[in-house]
């Protein structure tokens, strides 16, 4: 599914990312944790596409094709999918045409039919029933005047619809309290099946009482310095992260 | 205030002045009094502190051809059909060059006591109440038009009444020369609890440098609501001055949207007095240039009573070498406490070469009062364009959406639904079709 | 609140304790402005020709200019020929060659105002230059300034010993023509201080001029200037006082700050002018025009203090010339009492890259007024640049005001502008809040100015940043009932 080899990337001058390998197969779920400033957040935005970075070495293969080069949306329209940290307001923009729009831009570069208005409010009804949403969520500008939790849940919704083959989680646990925690652990749990993949970046371990990771891996400045089941999250819990680094 | 030194400004419109006396219009003493003001302060020029970042030039220069009489060239019913509002039910006054057009107009009949006529036919019952609310402004182009005033509506709701449907007061514009003036007043006034929406618009037919300077007064009582939507869609050779002055009553709520998206030079005055408790007052607008266009919007906002709510909203987005120009003032009294009010101005330049001039201000001399304002000017947000496009949007959608949702914050604000979707409308195909998107 | 009726009159006439007045046997010029006023000053200071010339052609443009009326202030009109434009401590013979000479009144005077010159009580790392009325009474630390090759001295020192580096910026960044104020400034200005620090030298201690009216009917009309050359840093702290008299007394200054390549000014204010009365009566007119000029990558930093002053009419400002220049504005003013403040800044854009932020907290109680008037500009070819604008206003009472009046200008599409506004007043609930957790109305008024205002204090040198918490404080005594 997912193939990163020897990633290394910086911001201005400054190298964040510095040999990044990780492999992602179908049906897994990967938890990514570490320090604050460790890159975890970089890597999110690398794989996204987002500008300001710098690929210095290494590439990125999804399903065998290099992502590096495509643009944010080409990489969206193949099936990554990024929740954000820090979901953006977009005042204005309401949020049934804004999910529409980009729904069906996904479904017509996969070559499936576009949904007509009626459809999709109708999978939309039934995706947001599942999540616990309510219907005023559509009325809305996208994530304009919303909550921390409810920001995070809209991510959730937009990702149970875009039904990416590779959903990156960023530190989608922050802020949430522990409703919103199950609501957004079980929409990553339904949308989980044998073609895609997971990524969940998190500071603690407490999401993963919800997600159950397949492997743990820990990121320390720019590296991946130890790699390990769940039961290593539970490690980190409990000792922190030092040992690790005085190892590395 | 000092006069500028171009053609004779000031004699021509005395000249012309005479032509009303020749004629014996109505209201000669308001007539004389307008025009002495006019002499005394002169046109305004940028260095009035209100024209800072608009100069009238353009319209000074030209020749003063103030329209004494209706048009003779026949205007088809298929002009009417071809502009905006037209399809919906409503009823029409049409003022041509300032002068009722009983041909073009169309009104039915409305709830009892409603009158919707032009204010020419009724000036005699209403004397004592024209320039009540802009009598005590300073502005020298009421003076110019409480001197040259031909025609305009005069729209009446009695108490506890409603419009049954929107009046749609149409303005259009011959513009077959440059310098034609007309020179238009209106009078709205909605008694207590009434309620009503009130369309305006304004369109040239030839592309002549003409000029409309139109003054609009409207009053509203205890408890009424009124929603007015005014969009002005001239040439781009069009000089539009409007003045707009509103008195309102307890708790009446009052919308004013405006829609500035012709003129080569074109403001608002808008002046709100809200001197009674509860009064919620909304200025909501959206303004749109390009080439060498100017559009200046400028209010100020009295805050006299406690308890009243204001909100400003005013978009713009600006192409080619145009200039945006936004004034806002707040002023809250000092026995206005309580008071909610809000002002917001964001800009939007598309090109290298546009200007936004911003002035978003708050007076305020009461304690207990909740006041904030903010103007923004720049491109779009790189980072909503991101994540627009990380959810599959290729970039130039991605733009085009977050400029709708820019367009759309001010659209949406209309209440009346059929309306409101015309004019988002007509806003977006004028973007797609005019504007550099990409 | 507890206190009785009494105690607000002693919160009420106690709080201004700079109020003093020093008998010193002083030398005054006659009130009246004329060319031979111009012409004694400039002899008195022993000008070369070019100053003198400099400042009557100052003067021949200010008789030609009219008193600006577009401020926010109401006051009378400023006669200027019943204000004597030059007044002095007196000296004996040559004058004090050091500090130890200096008349012991004069030290005893700075020592009351909590700025002891003396070298027993110098604040340590702080170089303070002493201005009374219109001298200069000596500079502390020099020597060891000269060592790093740092000028820290008067002005009229500087014209003497530095004349080509006074004539090469002078009038650079502010010139005579600028405004009605400055040019009188450029006129008649007295002293003031002079700063230079060479190419590369980060300045070892902070530099400190403490100005203080003493004399009668005396305008003061001081003039700064500030050269910090390539990659250099300073940090400038300056402080006012003057006696309580029932006259309203001028105070024109203007300050020049030049910050060449990658160099860095911070230039912090507290000012706290004698207010004048309940009545208005009385206080000091503090008029005054600052501006800085920034080249490539430079900074400039303006904090402000303002907590004195019948009215304060002042606007510091940047002009981001350089690319990648950065200017900043943290303003504090309050107004109390009849006070009336019209400050805010100017950021003006031209290079590359530019950024600014203005943070602005006005405070309005008893019968002030306080507006913020600021500009922000941004030209054709400033592309990328960055304006963050906040100002935000608190009012406690309900005879005072709360004005803001921002403008904002951009030609250049890059441009990101931001602007915020909110105007507030202290919540009855926050009040009984603190009440209830057992503390006096007035400190819990305190408080949340002092949370009000914390983003600016920080901005402050630290042994100031206390002191102007403590000024904030005294400044609201009797502003609750």
């Amino acid at each position: 599914m997912l193939e990163i080899k020897n990633l290394q990337a910086r911001i201005d001058e400054k190298q964040i990312l510095k040999g990044i390998n990780l492999s992602v197969k179908s049906g897994e779920v990967h938890a990514i944790m570490g320090p604050n400033g460790s890159g975890k957040s970089t890597l999110a935005s690398v794989l996204a596409g987002r500008e300001g970075y710098d690929i210095t070495d290494g590439e990125v293969l999804l399903q065998g094709n290099d992502i590096l080069e495509m643009s944010p949306e080409e990489r969206a329209r193949e099936g990554v999918f990024l929740a954000f940290q820090y979901p953006v307001e977009i005042p204005g923009v309401n949020s049934t045409y804004f999910l529409r729009s980009a729904v069906n831009q996904i479904r017509k570069h996969r070559g499936d039919e576009e949904l007509d208005a009626m459809k999709f409010l109708k999978l939309v009804k039934t995706k947001m029933k599942e999540l616990g949403l309510a219907e005023e969520f559509l009325k809305r500008p996208v994530n304009a005047g919303f909550s921390g939790g409810e920001k995070k849940r809209n991510e959730i919704l937009q990702m149970t619809m875009l039904d990416p083959s590779l959903a990156v989680l960023d530190e989608t646990d922050s802020g949430l309290d522990i409703d919103a925690l199950r609501i957004v652990a079980d929409g990553v749990n339904r949308l989980k099946n044998q073609n895609n993949a997971q990524i969940v970046i998190t500071h603690y371990q407490r999401l993963l009482d919800y997600i159950v990771p397949d492997f743990v891996h820990v990121l320390y400045d720019g590296c991946i310095i130890k790699s390990g089941d769940k039961t290593l999250a539970h490690d980190l819990e409990e000792k922190g992260y030092d040992w690790l680094i005085k190892d590395s | 205030m000092s006069s500028t030194t171009v053609i004779n400004l000031a004699e021509e419109p005395a000249n012309a002045f005479a032509e009303i006396k020749r004629r014996g219009t109505a209201l000669l003493p308001l007539r004389q009094d307008g025009l002495a003001r006019f002499q005394e302060s002169g046109f305004p020029t940028t260095n009035d502190e209100d024209w800072r970042f608009t100069s009238l030039k353009p319209f000074t220069e030209m020749p003063f051809e103030t329209m004494f009489e209706p048009t003779i060239q026949t205007i088809g019913q298929s002009v009417i059909n071809g502009i905006a509002f037209s399809q919906h039910d409503t009823d029409r006054l049409v003022f041509v060059d300032g002068h009722l057009s009983s041909e073009l107009s169309q009104i039915s009949n409305q709830s009892e006591g409603v009158i919707v006529s032009n204010l020419a036919s009724a000036l005699t019952t209403i004397e004592d109440k024209i320039g009540a609310l802009s009598g005590k402004d300073q502005n020298p182009l009421i003076a110019l038009n409480d001197a040259f005033f031909t025609d305009g509506a005069w729209i009446h709701i009695p108490a506890n009444q409603a419009l049954s449907k929107p009046v749609h007061l149409v303005f259009l514009y011959t513009a077959i020369k440059d310098g034609q003036a007309s020179h238009i007043r209106n009078l709205i006034i909605a008694e207590a609890n009434a309620k009503g929406t009130i369309l305006e618009s304004h369109i040239s037919l030839g592309q002549a440098a003409a000029s409309t300077n139109v003054v609009t007064e409207t009053q509203l009582g205890d408890g009424s609501n009124l929603e007015h939507i005014k969009l002005q869609d001239q040439s781009s050779l069009a000089i539009h001055l409007a003045s707009l002055h509103s008195k309102l009553g307890s708790d009446a709520r009052y919308a004013f949207h405006s829609f500035a998206l012709g003129a080569q030079l074109s403001r608002n005055n808008l002046r709100m007095d809200l001197a009674k408790p509860g009064i919620e007052c909304m200025l909501n607008g959206l303004y749109m240039t390009r080439g060498r266009q100017l559009a200046d919007h400028h209010m100020i906002v009295n805050h006299a009573a406690p308890y009243c709510n204001s909100h400003e909203y005013f978009n713009g987005i600006l192409d080619d070498q145009s200039r945006g120009v936004f004034h806002g003032r707040i002023l809250v009294e000092p026995e206005a406490q309580k008071t909610d009010a809000k002002q917001t101005n964001k800009n939007l330049i598309l090109s290298d070469e546009a200007t936004v001039n911003t002035k978003p201000q708050l007076e305020i001399y009461a304690d207990d009062v909740k006041c904030t304002h903010g103007a923004t000017i720049g491109e779009l947000d790189n980072d909503a364009i991101f994540y627009l496009r990380a959810r599959g949007l290729d970039s130039q959608t991605a733009r085009r959406m977050l400029m709708h949702g820019f367009t759309g914050e001010i659209v949406e604000r209309i209440q009346h639904n059929t309306i409101r979707d015309e004019l988002n409308e007509l806003v977006w195909g004028r973007l797609e079709n005019e504007y550099h998107l990409n | 609140m507890s206190t009785s009726a009494d105690t607000i009159d002693e919160f009420v006439s106690s709080d201004y304790k700079y109020g003093f007045i020093t008998d010193i046997e002083s030398e005054s010029l006659e009130p009246g402005l004329n060319e031979d006023v111009i012409q004694f000053i400039s002899a008195k200071k022993d000008e070369p020709e070019w100053l003198l010339e400099w400042r009557l052609k100052a003067f021949r443009h200010f008789e030609k200019m009219e008193n600006p009326t577009w401020p926010h202030v109401k006051y009378p009109p400023v006669n200027f020929q019943e204000i004597s434009y030059y007044s002095a401590p007196k000296k004996k013979g040559d004058g004090p060659k050091s500090l130890d000479e200096v008349d012991p009144k004069l030290l005893e005077t700075y020592e009351k105002l909590g700025v002891p010159l003396h070298e027993r009580a110098r604040l340590a790392g702080v170089a303070v230059d002493a201005v009374f009325d219109s001298e200069s009474i000596g500079t502390t630390f020099k020597e060891d300034l000269a060592k790093a090759g740092v000028i820290f001295c008067p002005i009229s020192e500087a014209v003497r010993e530095h004349p080509e580096l006074v004539r090469k910026y002078i009038g650079t960044v502010v010139p005579y023509t600028d405004n009605y104020y400055a040019a009188l400034n450029s006129a008649v200005f007295s002293d003031g201080s002079f700063v230079y620090i060479p190419k590369g030298t980060r300045c070892p201690m902070e530099l400190s001029t403490y100005f203080r009216i003493n004399a009668a009917n005396t305008g003061q009309f001081e003039r700064t200037l500030i050269v910090a050359e390539e990659s250099s840093h300073v940090s400038y702290l300056e402080g006012c006082t003057a006696p309580m008299r029932d006259e309203n007394q001028l105070h024109a200054a203007v300050v020049e700050l030049v910050a060449l390549d990658n160099a860095e000014i911070k230039y912090s204010t507290v000012q706290n002018w004698y207010p004048g009365d309940e009545e208005g009566r009385g206080g000091i007119y503090n008029f005054v025009t600052k501006r800085g000029i920034c080249k490539t990558n430079a900074k400039i930093s303006w904090t402000q203090v303002e907590t004195g002053s019948a009215i304060t009419w002042k606007y510091p400002s940047v002009i981001l010339q350089g690319n990648n220049s950065i200017g900043e504005f943290y303003s504090i003013a309050l107004t109390n009492k009849a006070q009336q403040a019209d400050t805010g800044t100017k950021m003006v854009h031209i290079g590359k890259n530019t950024r600014s932020t203005i943070i602005s907290k006005g405070i309005s109680a008893g019968k002030g007024q306080n507006s913020y008037r600021g500009l922000v500009q941004v030209g054709k070819k400033a592309s990328n640049a960055r304006n963050f604008s906040q100002c935000d206003s608190l009012l406690i009472g309900n005879k005072c005001g709360a004005h803001t009046f921002p403008y904002i200008e951009a030609k250049n599409p890059t441009a990101s502008i931001e602007h915020e506004a909110t105007t507030s007043k202290i919540g009855e609930d926050q009040i009984f809040y603190c009440n209830q957790r057992g503390l006096e109305t007035q400190d819990a008024v305190n408080m949340i100015v002092n949370g009000f205002c914390k983003e600016v204090f920080r901005e402050l040198p630290m042994e100031f940043a206390v002191e102007a918490q403590k000024l904030l404080d005294v400044s609201l005594e009797g502003s609750v009932g």
